[in-house]
């Protein structure tokens, strides 16, 4: 349970952070790699979406210094980004997970899509090596909660996603969307899915322009829209009433100056601009243009802040299920925490069988294979019979809160380890060679 | 009688006063849909007094009282075929309180003030009355519009959670009825200052174009036109066309007022 856990979100931090924080799609397994090979981290996995990015790692000693690689990766001054950090820690990281994961701790709360992003972020990991045994079980469980949530509560249902608030927000500017015209720029699920929503509400046509132009076409030809090429995307913008824009571009595309010449061209229609996009594509200049209406991330996070009081009943019988998930885990968690200790306990004892057989068969010469046999039936069954308590104990005891006292106990007794303080910190390693080599050397 | 029903008619739009000050901070269905009866009953209260007026033969087209009366009956039809179209009280929000003062005005138990000056051509001076008492109306409606257009493009840009519950109806449908009420009410406001002319003419021989009154009516009639032109031709809504519309508003009511100054449009205590 040495879980750590550090990150920003849309609560506690502008989207100014979280522009500088998010890591794209293609640099994480880069960053997943670098997480592992600092200091103090055992594995490690980064969640990159437009509302939040964390760091979730399972740490050496229970503490890395994960501030420190933030800072170093992002190039931070520490006050740039500390004041918007938050961090959690064994259970209380746990429950994060639970939470983030069950779409508990997202802006819409609910909505499905973080669920999608977690998994993704979470086979990434994997598959680059950096998450492993402890980080595995966190996120398996995770996910089965997830699943819990969204079955036992009805915290997902008629989910209002940010898709859903932009077509009330539309509405609220042009009232009727029939016949209204929208253009996706950068093709993504988020778009794909905001524009469905759209055409749904009666949306007519649609344009659809990416850098990669053969993506433009195969997403144009899923709405019977058009797919335009993206040097022409400024020339027609203009006919676009509504406009979904997503490009991972670092920069702003759609400035001042190009708001200023679609009005223009429009005699002052006025335009309406999602901005899914971290970094923004749309800059704040721009909409304050008259006419021009921009929401981004956070401001539909804002929009649908109403929504939200509706499902608060179903969020409390969701969080109440997350609490006694956490339990269960941290439980679980405890029980594989004496297994360390048990299979030392027996390879302690094990060497002292060997080394009696050994003593025993210099002082009698050779033996029969039936002797060996029942020499070896003996020492072997006295060992069970002296090992049998103590592990039952440590196994009970591993299901309640005190088990590293017993697993300290245990391990004193049979002098398994000299320092205690030690002793709870590396149990819940899996015994590698090194372990299993120490204690032998120390008979 | 007629004072009677229109007095009646005034307690009924005071419940749309009421509802045109609390609409701005709170939305209520229950409200909106109250005022709505209200200016109803009010409207029957209303016309009964006009007909009775009317038919009784008591009509006194140089009364400025029921001159008040008319015009507040005619924008109240406004609001309501408004509401027939697009289902939206909130134009109440600026018309309520106007048809309010208009009622209350000619339902002062006062001697109808009349125009001094002795028409000839009763047909002439109905028909410009009702020609340009809709075209104010249509720029009233129009002005109060283009209000709650900017007001609901500001909360729109605030971005604030209550953008999504706001009593207004959509943007593009404030502008609607804004831009329709605009063009209808231009060639009433038209037709209106050219039977006002042909009834001067035909009363003083002559149109005095330093006359105040003209001097004004034609300044309105230019904003009028200039505030059609720019929408037609590049679309202005939001500040700018608030900004004329305002201007426009302000022309008619000193247009209104010039009534007092001019010396062929001149009301007086009879």
């Amino acid at each position: 349970m040495r879980y750590q856990l550090i990150g920003v979100n849309h609560k506690s931090a502008p989207l100014e952070v979280r522009e500088r924080l998010a890591i794209p799609e293609s640099r994480l397994p880069d960053t997943c790699r670098e997480l592992t090979a600092y200091p103090g981290i055992e594995e490690g996995m980064v969640i990159s979406t437009c509302n939040r990015v964390e760091v979730i790692t399972h740490t050496v000693n229970g503490s890395a210094d994960l501030r420190g690689f933030l800072h170093s990766h992002f190039h931070l001054k520490p006050e740039e980004v500390d004041p918007h950090l938050y961090e959690f820690r064994e259970k209380d990281a746990v429950r994060h997970i639970f939470r983030v994961a069950s779409s508990l701790d997202s802006m819409v709360v609910g909505e499905a899509q973080i669920l999608g992003q977690v998994k993704e972020a979470y086979a990434t990991a994997r598959a680059v090596g950096a998450v492993r045994g402890q980080l595995d079980q966190l996120f398996s469980r995770a996910f089965a909660v997830a699943k819990r949530v969204r079955t036992e509560t009805e915290v997902g249902s008629s989910s209002v996603s940010i898709a859903s608030v932009a077509v009330e927000l539309a509405k609220k500017i042009f009232g009727d969307l029939h016949g209204k015209t929208v253009f996706i720029v950068g093709a993504g699920k988020m778009s794909e899915l905001a524009a469905r929503h759209l055409m749904a509400h009666g949306c007519a046509s649609i344009f659809v322009a990416n850098r990669t132009y053969e993506r433009a076409i195969g997403l144009a030809q899923k709405f019977n829209g058009q797919a335009i090429k993206f040097d022409d995307l400024y020339s027609t913008c203009d006919r676009a009433d509504i406009v979904i824009t997503s490009t991972g571009a670092p920069h702003a595309i759609f400035r001042r100056e190009h708001g200023e010449q679609f009005l223009a061209r429009r005699k002052n229609r006025p335009m309406f601009f999602i901005d899914i996009a971290v970094p923004r594509d749309v800059a704040p200049e721009m909409g304050k243009l008259d006419g021009i209406f921009t929401y981004d991330v956070d401001d539909l996070q804002q929009a649908v802040a109403g929504h939200v009081a509706d499902r608060r009943q179903e969020a409390e019988r969701a969080e109440a299920i997350i609490a006694s998930e956490v339990e269960k885990f941290e439980a679980r968690a405890h029980t594989l925490d004496v297994v360390p200790t048990i299979v030392s306990l027996q390879d302690h004892l094990e060497t002292i069988r060997q080394a009696e057989i050994d003593r025993v068969r210099g002082r009698m010469g050779q033996l029969t294979p039936e002797q060996e046999i029942a020499i070896e039936a003996l020492t072997r069954g006295i060992i069970n019979k002296v090992m049998h308590t103590p592990i039952t104990t440590l196994k009970t005891a591993a299901k309640e809160a005190e088990a590293t006292t017993v697993v300290d106990v245990v391990r004193r007794l049979f002098n398994l380890q000299v320092k205690a303080k030690d002793a709870q910190q590396k149990d819940a390693q899996p015994v590698s060679k090194k372990d299993k080599d120490e204690v032998g050397s120390r008979r | 009688m007629p004072l009677l029903w229109l007095r009646f008619a005034l307690a009924c739009y005071f419940i749309g006063l009421v509802y045109a000050f609390v609409a701005l901070s709170r939305t209520s269905d229950l409200f909106s849909r109250i005022a709505l009866h209200a200016a109803s009953l009010g409207m029957v209260f209303h016309f009964v007094s006009l007909a009775e007026l009317f038919l009784s033969g008591h009509m006194v087209w140089t009364s400025v009282h029921n001159g008040e009366s008319l015009l507040a009956f005619i924008s109240m039809s406004f609001f309501m075929v408004i509401y027939a179209i697009y289902k939206t009280t909130s134009p109440g929000v600026v018309v309520f309180p106007v048809v309010f003062f208009l009622t209350f005005v000619a339902a002062l138990d006062e001697q109808p003030v009349l125009l001094t000056a002795f028409v000839s051509h009763k047909g002439w001076l109905a028909a410009h009355i009702f020609l340009i008492f809709t075209g104010y109306a249509a720029l009233l409606v129009s002005f109060g519009a283009s209000l709650l257009y900017l007001l609901q493009e500001r909360r729109l840009k605030a971005k604030k959670p209550s953008s999504l519950i706001s009593f207004l109806p959509a943007l593009e449908v404030i502008d609607q009825i804004g831009y329709r009420s605009l063009l209808l009410g231009f060639p009433f406001m038209t037709l209106g200052l050219i039977t006002g002319s042909v009834v001067a003419i035909t009363t003083y021989g002559h149109v005095d174009f330093l006359d105040p009154k003209v001097l004004l009516s034609l300044l309105m009639w230019v904003v009028y036109m200039v505030m059609v032109f720019t929408r037609w031709n590049s679309g202005w809504r939001g500040r700018r066309a608030a900004f004329l519309a305002t201007f426009a508003f302000v022309a008619a009511l000193a247009a209104w007022a010039a009534n007092y100054f001019s010396a062929i449009h001149r009301f007086a205590a009879s």
